[in-house]
C-alpha cells in the first residue's frame, strides 16, 4: 500500500484523539530531540523473505540498495561525532554488497555495532561468509522470533523459517554467540503473531529463556518486546482480518505518558537507502522525512539542527508509547 | 443496541462512578489478586481465563483471551484451561446428583 494511503487511513481513528493532540493534553507537545545516540542504517528493502508483519514491505522483489556514498558518508558522520551506536537493519543487510566493507569499517570507530539479521542466509551461499564477519567484528546481533513455537513463528515469517534461525542460533552459541563473558551477545525480538499487544517484557523473556533453552538447546542475551506498528504488510493485515478498529483503539486506550519520555526517536536518527533521514524506521516507510527545518538528506548533515529537531509524529505513533513503550531496544518502561 | 457491546469492555475502568469509594477498593483488590505473586501472572492468567468462560462473561473472555495471547500462552494452553473449566462445570454438575439421589431415594416408595 502506498505511503499516503497508509498515512490517510492512520488519520482517521475512530472516538480517538490525534497523537498530536494526545502529546498536546499532557503538556509535552512539540516533541523535541534530546540528541543523537543512535544511527539506524537501513541498508535496503531487498530480502530474501516477506514476512506477513513487515513494515519496511521487505522482499525479494525491492530493488532500494543503500549505496557506498550514502555509507561513507555515515562513516564520515559517525568519526565527527561521538553517536555510541550504529545500528544496521533493512530488508536482510547481509544483501547488500557493501555490508562487509561497512562493518570492517564501522568496527574500527569502536562503537556499540548492531546488525538486525534474520539469519537465514547464514548457510547459504554467497552469505555464509557473514557468519565470520559478525564474530570476528563482535557484531552485536538481533533477530526476530516472534514465537518460540515454530509453527506461530512460522505463520507470520513464512514455512521453514523457524528452524533455519534456530539452526544459526546454534551454530551462534557454538561461536560464543550468547555465553556469558564472550562480549559476544545475540538479542531476540519478539512481536506479537497478531493484532494483539506484546504482553511485559520480563515475562516473555523469562519464557523464552526456558522454553528455547530446554527445546531447542539455544541461549541469547536480551529479549526485546516490539509492538507492532500499524503500518505497511501489518496495516493490510489488520484490515483485511477487520482488526483495524479494535487495534487503534487497543493502542489509544493503552497510551502511556511516561513512553512517551523515553521514546526512541528522541535518540535516534534513521537513514534511508538513498540518503534520506527520518526521525524513525517507521517514519522512513511513510515518507516522513525530518522536518522543521532539520536537513532531510544525510548528505547535508548538520548536527546542530538534527539533534534538537522536533520530531515528526503521527498516530501509528501510538505503537511506541502504548503499554511499556516499544523501541527497536525493546520496551522503554518498567522492564 | 445489543446488551453486550465490545466496545464497552473500555468503560471497565469506568465501573467505579457513582460509588468511588468501593469501586476503587475493587480495583485494588482487583489488581493484586490477578498480578504475580506466588503464582505467576501467567498461570493467574489462565486461571481467570477459564473462570471468564464457565461464568460467561464476553468482556473477560475478550480480555483474557487478548491477555494470554500478549503472555506467549499457546491456543493448545489456552484449550486445555479451558477443559479444566468444562470438567469442573461437568463435575460441579454430576456432584449435585448427591441431592437429587439423595431426595429421590427418601421420597420413592
Amino acid at each position: 500500500m502506498e505511503a499516503r494511503e497508509q498515512l490517510r487511513i492512520l488519520d482517521r481513528i475512530e472516538g480517538g484523539s490525534s497523537f498530536a493532540g494526545k502529546i498536546r493534553e499532557i503538556h509535552k507537545f512539540p516533541l523535541t530531540a534530546k540528541g543523537i545516540d543512535i544511527l539506524q542504517i537501513n541498508m535496503g528493502r531487498l530480502c530474501n523473505l516477506t514476512c506477513r508483519h513487515c513494515h519496511v514491505e521487505a522482499g525479494p522483489h525491492r530493488t532500494e540498495i543503500m549505496e557506498r556514498p550514502v555509507l561513507a558518508k555515515c562513516l564520515e558522520i559517525l568519526h565527527a561525532f561521538p553517536i555510541s551506536t550504529i545500528d544496521i537493519t533493512g530488508g536482510a543487510p547481509e544483501m547488500n554488497p557493501h555490508l562487509e566493507w561497512f562493518i570492517t569499517e564501522a568496527t574500527r570507530l569502536n562503537r556499540r555495532l548492531i546488525v538486525r539479521s534474520n539469519l537465514t542466509l547464514l548457510f547459504e551461499e554467497p552469505y555464509r561468509h557473514f557468519m565470520d564477519v559478525f564474530t570476528r567484528n563482535k557484531v552485536e546481533i538481533v533477530t526476530s522470533l516472534p514465537d518460540h513455537l515454530a509453527s506461530k513463528s512460522d505463520r507470520q515469517r513464512g514455512a521453514g523459517v523457524f528452524r533455519k534461525v534456530i539452526a544459526a542460533m546454534r551454530e551462534l552459541n557454538t561461536r560464543g554467540y550468547g555465553m556469558p563473558g564472550t562480549g559476544l551477545c545475540i538479542d531476540i525480538v519478539h512481536n506479537p503473531v497478531g493484532a494483539y499487544l506484546p504482553g511485559p517484557q520480563a515475562a516473555l523473556s523469562h519464557e523464552y529463556r526456558e522454553r528455547l533453552l530446554a527445546e531447542q538447546g539455544i541461549r541469547f542475551n536480551q529479549l526485546f518486546c516490539l509492538t507492532n506498528l500499524p503500518i505497511g504488510r501489518y496495516l493490510e493485515y489488520l484490515i483485511e482480518s477487520d482488526n483495524f478498529e479494535d487495534y487503534m483503539s487497543a493502542l489509544c486506550h493503552s497510551f502511556n505518558p511516561a513512553a512517551v519520555d523515553n521514546v526512541m526517536c528522541l535518540t535516534t536518527l534513521s537513514v534511508g537507502w538513498n540518503g534520506s533521514l527520518y526521525d524513525c524506521d517507521f517514519n522512513q516507510m511513510l515518507g516522513l522525512t525530518v522536518n522543521h527545518g532539520a536537513p532531510d538528506n544525510i548528505m547535508d548533515f548538520d548536527i546542530e539542527k538534527l539533534r534538537n529537531r522536533e520530531i515528526v509524529i503521527k498516530n501509528h505513533c501510538y505503537g511506541c508509547v502504548a503499554g511499556s513503550g516499544s523501541s527497536c531496544q525493546g520496551a522503554t518502561t518498567g522492564v | 443496541m445489543n446488551y453486550y457491546e465490545p466496545k464497552d469492555l473500555a468503560d471497565f475502568p469506568n465501573i467505579a462512578e457513582w460509588a468511588a469509594d468501593q469501586g476503587n477498593k475493587f480495583f485494588d483488590y482487583y489488581g493484586a489478586a490477578t498480578g504475580a505473586g506466588k503464582l505467576t501472572e501467567r498461570e493467574k492468567s489462565l486461571i481467570a481465563l477459564t473462570v471468564a468462560m464457565t461464568q460467561n462473561c464476553p468482556y473477560c473472555i475478550d480480555a483474557y483471551t487478548t491477555k494470554c495471547m500478549s503472555l506467549g500462552i499457546s491456543s493448545e494452553e489456552m484449550m486445555e484451561a479451558a477443559h479444566v473449566g468444562a470438567a469442573m462445570m461437568a463435575g460441579v454438575t454430576l456432584a449435585h446428583t448427591t441431592q437429587m439421589r439423595k431426595i429421590i431415594k427418601k421420597k420413592e416408595m
